[in-house]
């Protein structure tokens, strides 16, 4: 007995490295985690969902929630050549980007294929932060090669941040006494002194992940506690609730948010052959900049262009309600012709549908789509071939989205 | 402004033969060299008052195709010189002596087993040398998607390896990679004769007899030459065929341009994505082209003239990793008189210093770790027996290739390490030549940094960049710039960094212009 008791101790020791670190909000957070459904995200424990994945994604859709985005990668591109080293590594032509504002993009490897997406945020003239959802400091440092005068750090530990999402949320932070939050505009940010002080300072953007209205809270880790207590305690009153990755993964889809591993497979982790994708491919074409003369990627991509993509991004209404987890698609009710297949699917409580992204050979997108489910029935299989209609627009996009100040809920 | 179809940057060997071809088809060509002299590598210049010497001493592999179709012979090049006499010396005087070329050399100072096992080998290695000489005047076919005339250079080969027989083509591809030693130890006995026969596939690499890689490789690309590997010192030296290639450059209309030094290849950035469209020097003027063809190293050529902001990421990563560290360095020596080699008669040869493989091994040992080398080895010339030109009657020049000496010192490259160094390697030149001391008037030694800086090659380095497997054929100097043209529209690469490499040998030069001209039409 006491020999083993020993063998775990040691063992635990062992393995100190690999255990899963906890975010600057775990002391808060993990109250909330009654059901200890904890996953990882980039070597951090990370809730899967708090006490109730629904109920999470409703405080997003009708109330306000917080999400935990200190796992998220952040690197500080600084220096003279920061925005060329920039320009060139992204699709889309930053050089216009002013001080306080937020873009969304994505960067690609030299043959075109994506390697990620992200935000960029300009903090002053030759601070740039970049965000992203998986680790990408070896690029990043590879992109900076033959730059006199730029560094990338990795700047992911040291900052607490926190996603603050839903139609309420302007007002809980009103509430907290973020004077002018109300007038800070989409992709937008903002500097306050945290609580009064002005050594403390507590940075907002407004962007998000939820396609609704909602912010991104930036601070010092030493402040992330007193920022939770804070926001909680102006919330109070608005049901404020963390929420963890099952419901910010259906706010997602509802807003048409692409995923690495769900619609497309990071290129530099890609083993087979063209099994990750072109920005055009996942209908991010509106982030290439063909404008701008060169960007990593650039020659392959207008040959992507040109030639049309292979297989492009839809947004599926699919007839009834049965989950269409990884169906095939096909161009008619024979299923004869295999056209494509589903990457992200859920039963949408504010669309009422049943909603799916999907990856479509370009070709067939006019046509008619249909989608085979499998489904279990009390365990028996059962198997359903059902009709879907492609939309163009996001599933869930509310005015009060874009409107500054944002309508009252 | 004048506006030219082609801007050739350097003034090398290669810079102008390619720029002569150009001319010759018409177009309207200026070579911009960053030094006074022309020739890279290979120009004349004094180091001491009255003594003048190359970096460059012998030729072993320069092409008999680019001489004719240059006619280098109307302008003063003799290219039918007498081959020199390749001898390993032994400080009691017991040298390995191998006179003539070819089948018909006549080795002295070796056992009869291994005079036989000569012929025996170097038919072997001649027929593999044949086989590959087309291609070092050839495109190298694109990784990836080849055309149908690039894929014909596969067949070509493939042809050409079927044609050896089943036997010859297995043992070519044994031994192409073989480390020297390996290749050396199953064919003779002599020391020091196998010291001397890997010596030419090691010189100006990172590499000695026990690396595996590109060592065979490197003998045969140099076997290619008139006298199947051994080398010559034409009449009138290096500096006649610098000579003839600027005449000849000049005939063909090429307007050259010395003391002009390029800080940038200007590219025009649009909607239509990049193009070059001339040079920016570093007084500040600017040139116009079509072309812009550099026979500056890869390295300098895109990271510093391009450009990383106009490169991929990936590309720029592989251009930045390049192996271009030379080891060699360049002794010489102003000389009263000639030294007396103690049992050597004459010193017309390429006298080598190198007593065993382990001697090679030893010596590159050190400079694997940032010191040069204890008990360095060296070729040496003297190159004024060829050309009295070089020095004030009477006196002579010696010219020295000293290896390893690294191109990052680990301590830095001091005043104190390089006398050092120099001190060194005439103690080891004394111990063959125990008068030399008495016959110096100067000397300089330039170590690859030194080599870096006056020559203006990254890493000092013999052929602009390791001519290792990695960074050979179709992937020299890396692949997506292979075939002469790069990323960049109407910029070309024409000098020793790309195929087939480097040596006095114009392939270069003479593929680049090829590919210019092909897209032109
Ligand atoms: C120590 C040493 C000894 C060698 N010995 C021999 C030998 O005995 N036999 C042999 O065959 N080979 C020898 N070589 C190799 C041979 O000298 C080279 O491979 C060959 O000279 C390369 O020719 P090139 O024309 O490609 O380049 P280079 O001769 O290097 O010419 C490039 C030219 O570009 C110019 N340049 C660079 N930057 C600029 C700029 N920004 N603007 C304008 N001009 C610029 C340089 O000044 C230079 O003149 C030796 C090399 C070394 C280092």
């Amino acid at each position: 007995m006491n020999t083993l008791m020993n063998s775990n101790h040691d063992l635990a020791a062992a393995y100190e490295d690999e255990q899963l670190q906890v975010t600057h909000f775990h002391a808060r957070s993990s109250k909330f985690n009654i059901r200890e459904a904890w996953t990882a995200w980039n070597g951090y424990k990370f809730a899967d969902y708090y006490y109730d994945a629904q109920y999470e994604y409703f405080c997003v859709r009708n109330s306000c929630a917080t999400y935990d985005i200190c796992p998220m990668q952040k690197y500080y591109i600084t220096g003279k050549d920061a925005m060329t080293m920039l320009n060139r590594l992204v699709t889309r032509d930053i050089s216009k980007l002013n001080i306080n504002r937020v873009t969304y993009l994505c960067w690609c490897t030299d043959d075109g294929r994506m390697i990620d997406d992200g935000t960029v945020f300009r903090l002053s003239e030759d601070k740039y932060m970049l965000t992203s959802g998986s680790p990408c400091i070896a690029w990043f440092k590879k992109a900076a090669v033959g730059y006199d005068d730029v560094e990338v750090t990795d700047v992911s530990d040291e900052i607490a941040a926190l996603a603050f999402q839903g139609p309420t949320s302007c007002e809980v932070l009103k509430k907290m006494g973020l004077e002018g939050i109300e007038n800070l505009k989409p992709f937008n940010i903002m500097h306050f002194p945290f609580k009064g002080d002005s050594d403390k300072k507590l940075t907002i953007s407004r962007t998000g992940f939820t396609g609704d209205l909602g912010y991104e809270l930036w601070i010092d880790p030493s402040q992330a506690l007193d920022l939770w207590d804070e926001l909680y305690l102006a919330g109070e009153d608005y049901n404020i609730h963390p929420y963890g990755e099952t419901a910010l993964n259906m706010a997602r889809i509802e807003a048409g948010f692409i995923l690495p591993g769900t619609e497309f497979n990071e290129a530099l982790k890609t083993v087979h052959l063209h099994h990750d994708q072109t920005p055009f491919e996942l209908n991010l074409g509106w982030l290439v900049d063909f404008k701008k003369p060169h960007f990593n990627g650039r020659t392959a991509l207008l040959k992507d262009k040109t030639d049309g993509p292979e297989y492009t991004l839809v947004k599926l209404d699919i007839d009834g309600n049965k989950a269409a987890d990884d169906s095939y698609l096909y161009d008619s009710k024979k299923c004869k012709n295999h056209i494509g297949y589903i990457t992200s699917t859920m039963w949408s409580p504010v669309v009422k549908a049943n909603i799916a992204l999907a990856m479509v050979k370009t070709k067939y997108i006019k046509g008619q789509i249909w989608a085979e489910i499998y489904y279990s029935k009390e365990i028996r299989p059962k198997q359903k071939i059902v009709e879907c209609t492609v939309v163009n627009k996001p599933f869930w996009a509310p005015a009060r989205a874009r409107a500054t100040p944002p309508l009252r809920y | 402004m004048n506006h030219y179809d082609t801007i050739i940057i350097g003034g090398g060997h290669n810079g102008l033969i390619c720029a002569t071809y150009l001319a010759k088809k018409g177009q309207k060509v200026l070579v911009l060299e960053a030094s006074t002299e022309l020739g890279g590598l290979a120009a004349t210049r004094e180091f001491s008052p009255g003594f003048n010497a190359s970096v460059a001493h012998t030729l072993s592999h320069f092409s008999a195709k680019v001489a004719k179709d240059l006619n280098l012979a109307a302008y003063g090049f003799d290219f039918n010189a007498a081959p020199m006499t390749n001898i390993a010396l032994n400080s009691d005087g017991e040298h390995v002596i191998v006179e003539g070329w070819g089948a018909s050399s006549k080795l002295s100072g070796v056992s009869d087993k291994d005079k036989e096992s000569y012929r025996e080998y170097h038919q072997l290695l001649k027929r593999f040398a044949d086989l590959l000489k087309p291609f070092w005047l050839k495109t190298m076919p694109r990784i990836g998607h080849s055309s149908l005339k690039e894929s014909l250079t596969y067949a070509h080969l493939g042809l050409k390896m079927r044609m050896l027989g089943k036997h010859d083509m297995g043992e070519f591809m044994r031994v192409a990679t073989l480390p020297a030693r390996d290749l050396m130890d199953e064919n003779f006995d002599n020391k020091q004769l196998k010291a001397l026969l890997s010596w030419d596939g090691l010189i100006g690499s990172k590499m000695a007899p026990r690396s595996p890689n590109a060592t065979i490789l490197s003998l045969l690309y140099r076997m290619s030459g008139k006298y199947e590997g051994a080398h010559a010192l034409p009449k009138g030296g290096i500096e006649s065929l610098i000579n003839a290639l600027k005449s000849a450059a000049i005939t063909a209309g090429v307007e050259i341009r010395t003391g002009a030094k390029v800080k940038k290849i200007s590219i025009k950035a649009d909607e239509n994505g990049l193009r070059s469209e001339g040079v920016e020097l570093q007084s500040g003027e600017q040139l116009l082209s079509n072309n812009v063809a550099s026979a500056v190293d890869p390295k300098r050529t895109f990271l510093d003239m391009v450009g990383a902001e106009n490169l991929e990421i990936d590309f720029t990563h592989r251009i930045n990793r390049l192996r271009c560290e030379g080891y060699v360095a360049k002794l010489h020596l102003a000389l009263s008189d000639l030294p007396k080699f103690t049992g050597l008669d004459s010193l017309d040869g390429r006298m080598v210093i190198a007593e065993e493989m382990d001697s090679i091994e030893f010596a590159f040992d050190d400079a694997k770790y940032g010191e040069a080398s204890q008990k360095p080895v060296m070729e040496i010339v003297i190159p004024s027996l060829a050309d009295s030109s070089l020095a004030p009657k009477g006196q002579h020049v010696l010219s020295a290739h000293v290896m390893y000496v690294p191109y990052k010192h680990k301590n830095g490259w001091t005043e104190e390490a390089k006398a050092e160094l120099y001190e060194r390697v005439i103690d080891t030149l004394a111990s063959y030549a125990p008068d030399i001391r008495e016959k110096i008037i100067a000397g300089e030694i330039l170590t690859p940094l030194d080599l870096e800086q006056q020559y203006h090659v990254t890493g000092g380095h013999w052929h602009h960049g390791e001519l290792s497997i990695s960074q050979m054929l179709m992937m020299r100097p890396t692949y997506e710039a292979a075939q002469y043209n790069t990323p960049i529209p109407g910029l070309y690469l024409c000098g020793a960094g790309s195929h087939p490499g480097g040596g006095l040998m114009g392939g270069p030069g003479h593929n680049a212009a090829n590919e210019i001209l092909k897209a032109k039409q």
